[in-house]
C-alpha cells in the first residue's frame, strides 16, 4: 500500500505531504506552534527564495553548457588537485541553506561529478566568510583559524572515504 | 534554439522534482526550531568532555537553522559551565551534519551517499572539537 502510494506520487509529494500532515495534527493540538512556524517558514522562504533563483539559474546554466557529452569529458577525467581545490573554493564561497544546493548538485552527479567532490563543497559550506566576525568576537581568533584549519583538511579526507564507502 | 528550450525543459523538470522536497523541508526546520526552546540545550551536557563531545556533536546534528543560532546558543552554553569541547561539536555539527534535511539529501544525492556522509560528517565533528581544544590549550 505505502510502496504503491509511493510509486504513484513520487517519494518527494509523500515526504511533503507527511510534512503537511504534521502541520495539520499541530493546527488541531496546539494552534500557537502550528502559527508560530508558519511565521518562522515564511521568515525561512523569504531568506532562501533569492538562494534559491540563484542555484536553479546555475542549473539552467549546467544543463545549457554542459551537455552530456563535455560533462563526461569534464567529470569523468581523473579527479585532480585542481578539482578538490575548486571544490573547496566553491563550497566556502556558496551561501544560503544547504538543502538549497541539493538541486545542482543531483544534476551534476547523473552527468558524473563525483560524490568525493559533492562531500568536500558540502563539507566546505561550513566554512562561512562572512559570519568570521561573529566567531572571533564569541570565540576568539584561535578558535576561528584552528577550526577552519581543520574543517578544510576533515572535508578532504571525508570526501576520500565518502567515495571509499559509495563505491564511486 | 533547440538547446535552449532542451536546457529549459532539463531544468523545469529539476524544479518540478525537488520544489516539493525543499518545501517540505522548510517547514520540517521550521517547526523543529519552534518546538525546541534555546534553554533545552543547557540541560544535555554531564560534565565528562568526552561524552559531552559526542553529545555536543548529536545535538547539533538534530538541530537546524541559521548558524548564528549556534554561536549564540554555543556561548550560553560556555557560559552555563559546559565545556569547549562539547560547544564546539556542537557548532561543527550545526552546519555539517543534517538530520532534519537528511530526507531532502537522501532522496535528491543518493540514500547511501547522505548517510556515509552524515556519519563522517559527524564523526569529524568530535574529533576536531577535540583537536581544537588540545590545540587551544597547548597556546
Amino acid at each position: 500500500m505505502i510502496k504503491k502510494i509511493i510509486v504513484k506520487f513520487g517519494m518527494n509529494w509523500v515526504f511533503l505531504f507527511l510534512v503537511l500532515f504534521l502541520y495539520l495534527l499541530t493546527l488541531i493540538f496546539n494552534q500557537t506552534l502550528f502559527i508560530k512556524s508558519l511565521i518562522y517558514a515564511k521568515g525561512v522562504l523569504i531568506e532562501v527564495i533569492p538562494v534559491l533563483i540563484m542555484v536553479f539559474a546555475f542549473t539552467f546554466l549546467a544543463n545549457l553548457w554542459l551537455t552530456n557529452k563535455k560533462a563526461n569529458k569534464l567529470l569523468s577525467s581523473k579527479t585532480g588537485p585542481l578539482q578538490y581545490f575548486t571544490a573547496v573554493f566553491l563550497g566556502i564561497l556558496s551561501s544560503g541553506p544547504i538543502y538549497m544546493w541539493y538541486p545542482l548538485l543531483s544534476e551534476l552527479k547523473e552527468k558524473g561529478l563525483n560524490n568525493s567532490l559533492i562531500t568536500i563543497f558540502l563539507y566546505n559550506r561550513a566554512v562561512k566568510i562572512p559570519l568570521m566576525p561573529m566567531i572571533v568576537y564569541y570565540f576568539g581568533l584561535p578558535f576561528l583559524l584552528i577550526t577552519t584549519f581543520f574543517m578544510i583538511t576533515f572535508s578532504l579526507i571525508n570526501g576520500y572515504f565518502v567515495a571509499k564507502f559509495t563505491n564511486n | 534554439m533547440k538547446k535552449y528550450k532542451l536546457a529549459l525543459k532539463n531544468t523545469f523538470n529539476n524544479i518540478k522534482n525537488t520544489l516539493p522536497i525543499l518545501f517540505g523541508i522548510v517547514l520540517l526546520i521550521s517547526f523543529i526550531i519552534t518546538i525546541i526552546p534555546s534553554s533545552f540545550y543547557s540541560n544535555f551536557f554531564t560534565g565528562n568532555s568526552v561524552v559531552d563531545s559526542f553529545l555536543g556533536a548529536l545535538l547539533g546534528s538534530v538541530a537546524a537553522g541559521n548558524p548564528v543560532n549556534s554561536y549564540v546558543i554555543g556561548v550560553e552554553l560556555l557560559k552555563q559551565g559546559v565545556g569547549l569541547v562539547a560547544v564546539t561539536a556542537f557548532v561543527i555539527s550545526w552546519v555539517t551534519v543534517g538530520v532534519v534535511q537528511f530526507p531532502a539529501e537522501a532522496l535528491l544525492l543518493g540514500k547511501r551517499f547522505a548517510l556515509v556522509r552524515n556519519i563522517f560528517s559527524f564523526i569529524s565533528a568530535i574529533v576536531i572539537s577535540i583537536l581544537t581544544v588540545l590545540i587551544i590549550q597547548f597556546l
